[in-house]
């Protein structure tokens, strides 16, 4: 046996190789740290978290859950997550409808159809996102009339420069009671979901279309009775109404959030839509030949062929368009909406804490991020060819 | 064995790089360093001066606290951190010139380091970025409408000049939703309420609207231009700042200014003025004093059209302002004429005022001398 010297040895050179560069990247990150404490203690400033429990005293427009300026700054940085997270949640939900329905369109054999969705995709995917939120709010939602002249659509539906007013519905004590039928309407959805599977795996075929609508009027049945069993409504409508300079009850969608809800999701539904299109089309055409022959429809083609197919394709880089939309959300900050950047920087400036809350922000949207990828991922390992 | 080869090569070629990059880095503390440098300073002396030209110019001692004026005389300019889109006060104008309140201070103290009102390069910064700005070191003086608070002042790591304007926050609104003027927080319940984040007004206005018991709704903006395009555009029924932004601004932003009213109600005290870093005492001096020159010339009726005249003057008081008695200047680094070059090139507080914020139809008001009954008053000079 050839005994060679230990630097012309390979294993013993990539360890070296690696042991450098761990080194040096323990070298740079000492001293990034090396300066910024130094900075700091020039400065006589210190690190720590102790204010986040300081009253914020600053007001917050809109909130998901119970905020006044007497609370602390960690709960005014709360408030903003939740924004965030509420926006890109639906975000997420409504672009991929968008984009999967302008990815479909894209392909149309309709000239005007394909067209209007190409037109789309290349106006939208090829301006810059705050241009575009800067457009929605400035330039549409402020032109919408003033609270006086208001647009009544029925419902009443209030279309105003100060937002959009739905009529909503409020608890009454009776809603207690009648939370039970609400968990069977949700049981009953389980319930259709193993019968439809059931029905598959002893057919080898899946149930009429048709047969779906059951998801939704079957829940709805059960609700109603519920409601009708009731001594009392456990809902009482709550109609908005002109009081003083703006509308009082229901439910009101601000020209913030609405500005950048459709921002967001028209901007990444383009991108998606591309997605999409390009997963539809590594399908090879023979697969759509011999399922037109064994007699399916074009819808059905599209359900039990191409789409089974071609999400394997698709839902990586839709994974990375998610995360788009969760870190694009960071712009609300130029339109007034308060999510956790926006929020986040009012505090840095009220407390220069500005090292400590950028951690924060960081934290945060990379949590996020992670979260949105794990879930993509195990969905995307159900989806992918099993091989074998 | 190709591949590990590279990636060495690779990895050599970093770490030459990060050495170079570390080189530049300031040594740590407690590790002496030697540093050899050959300085060449040429030094004009001029023959003739405004006084006090016997002593041989000697190159005042960088005393502690005293690095950052040293850097500056070093670099020749004075970098300024300044608004940039607030007409009035610090405006870029479409010529590319700067002009504004807080601008002339910056070419005031510019004046009274080099004798050139010009040797200033200006920055602009936002409402956000300002005080990090500062203490990182990327400005000298922070000249930016900025409020005097405990909080600044302490925690955040500054050294605040004195106040150049006396400021209040104020609300503007709809002429069609308020009485008048004289309107209270009460005729605002339920309003939609602009404002611009991280400044102090958008704590006085949860404070103010708070104790009174009145609901309202914040529209917060990152940048003061955006909340007035917003209140413009019928978002807000109000907005809220300092008077002088809203009577400045309203003026230059918005369609139709006789539409909107600024409430008499005084929400808070802004006492605007320049900040530097803590620790830059030295310069702080320089700041803080050249700005009382500027009010006390303006008591003593000096103007830059008549400065020259009073260089003659008998008054002890004068003669020790402008540098031709005593070496006042000296004591904290500067030429004793510092006095005379800012009031020669840009001009006494009175000066400045009537230049910038006159047009707007801004009043003296408690801005105007103590000796007419305002809070202007500077300490004396001896």
């Amino acid at each position: 046996m050839q005994i060679t010297a230990f630097w012309r040895n390979v294993r013993f050179l990539q360890a070296l190789g690696q042991v450098v560069f761990v080194l040096m990247l323990a070298l740079a990150a000492g001293f990034l740290y090396a300066n910024v404490s130094t900075n700091l203690a020039r400065q006589g400033l210190t690190v720590g978290y102790d204010f986040l429990t300081n009253p914020a005293s600053f007001d917050i427009g809109e909130s998901y859950i119970s905020y006044e300026a007497s609370n602390s700054y960690g709960r005014a940085i709360l408030v903003g997550l939740v924004n965030t997270l509420v926006v890109s949640a639906l975000g997420i939900v409504l672009t991929t409808f968008v984009g999967v329905i302008a990815g479909i369109a894209r392909l149309s054999s309709n000239w005007l159809i394909s067209r209007i969705a190409a037109a789309y995709v290349g106006v939208i995917r090829n301006t810059p996102l705050i241009i575009q939120l800067m457009f929605w709010y400035f330039g549409i939602i402020l032109q919408l009339p003033a609270v006086k002249e208001a647009v009544a659509l029925p419902g009443p539906i209030f279309l105003t420069r100060r937002g959009l007013y739905l009529p909503g519905f409020e608890a009454t004590p009776a809603f207690d009671a009648w939370k039970i039928y609400i968990w069977v309407a949700l049981a009953s959805l389980i319930v259709i979901w193993l019968i439809f599977r059931w029905i598959q795996n002893r057919y080898d075929l899946p149930p009429p279309l048709w047969w779906y609508s059951a998801y939704l009027f079957l829940p709805i049945l059960i609700l109603w009775v519920g409601f009708m069993l009731q001594p009392e409504p456990p809902l009482k409508e709550m109609i908005p109404e002109l009081a003083g300079l703006n509308f009082r009850g229901g439910l009101r969608l601000t020209p913030e959030f609405a500005a950048l809800l459709f921002g967001l999701v028209v901007y990444t539904g383009s991108f998606i839509a591309e997605i999409v299109r390009a997963g539809i089309q590594a399908i090879s055409r023979g697969q759509v030949e011999a399922a037109r022959s064994l007699g399916l429809t074009t819808a059905q083609t599209l359900r039990l062929i191409i789409f089974p197919q071609a999400l394997r394709v698709i839902i990586p880089p839709m994974t990375s368009q998610y995360l788009n939309l969760a870190k694009n959300s960071s712009l609300a900050i130029a339109i007034g909406y308060p999510d956790l950047f926006s929020i986040a920087n009012t505090v840095i400036n009220q407390t220069g804490a500005v090292i400590e809350v950028i951690v924060i922000i960081m934290l945060s949207y990379l949590s996020m991020s992670l979260f949105t990828s794990l879930l993509m991922n195990i969905y995307n390992s159900r989806v992918r060819l099993v091989e074998r | 064995m190709r591949k590990t080869t590279t990636l060495i090569g690779v990895l050599a070629l970093a770490s030459i790089l990060l050495a170079a990059c570390g080189g530049a880095a300031p040594a740590p503390t407690g590790e002496p360093v030697t540093i050899k440098e050959t300085v060449i300073v040429t030094v004009e002396v001029t023959a003739e001066g405004t006084g006090g030209t016997e002593a041989t110019p000697v190159p005042p001692p960088v005393v502690a606290g005293g690095e950052r004026l040293q850097a500056i005389m070093d670099r020749g300019t004075l970098i300024c951190g300044v608004h940039g889109t607030f007409q009035g006060f610090g405006f870029l104008d479409p010529a590319g010139a700067w002009t504004g309140f807080d601008v002339e201070f910056c070419r005031a103290w510019a004046a009274a380091l080099f004798n050139d009102a010009d040797a200033v390069e200006f920055q602009a910064l936002s409402a956000q970025d300002r005080f990090t700005a500062l203490q990182s070191g990327q400005v000298d003086v922070l000249s930016r409408n900025s409020t005097w608070t405990f909080t600044r002042d302490g925690e955040l790591g500054l050294t605040f000049g004195p106040v150049t304007f006396y400021d209040g926050q104020a609300i503007m609104a709809r002429a069609d939703i308020v009485p008048g003027p004289a309107a209270g927080l009460a005729d605002l319940e339920g309003a939609n309420v602009c404002v611009q984040s991280g400044t102090t007004t958008e704590l006085n206005l949860a404070d103010q609207f708070r104790a009174a018991g009145v609901s309202y709704e914040p529209v917060v903006f990152a940048e003061q231009s955006e909340a007035f395009q917003a209140y413009d555009e019928g978002r807000c029924d109000a907005i809220t700042s300092d008077r002088s932004q809203l009577a400045t601004q309203g003026q230059a932003v918005l369609a139709n200014f006789a539409d909107h009213v600024i409430l008499d109600l005084v929400m808070s005290k802004e006492p605007l003025g320049p900040a530097v870093a803590q620790g830059d005492d030295r310069l702080a001096d320089m700041v803080h004093w050249v700005v009382y020159g500027m009010i006390q010339a303006e008591e003593l009726g000096i103007t830059s059209a008549n400065v020259d005249e009073f260089l003659t003057s008998e008054d002890p008081v004068v003669r020790r302002l402008l540098g031709v008695e005593g070496e006042l200047g000296s004591k904290i680094g500067l030429s004793n004429d510092f006095i005379y070059r800012t009031i020669k090139l840009v001009g006494n507080y009175g000066e400045v005022f009537e230049r910038n914020l006159a047009p707007f139809g801004l009043a003296r008001g408690q801005n105007d001398l103590w000796t007419n009954g305002g809070l202007m008053y500077a300490p004396p000079f001896r």
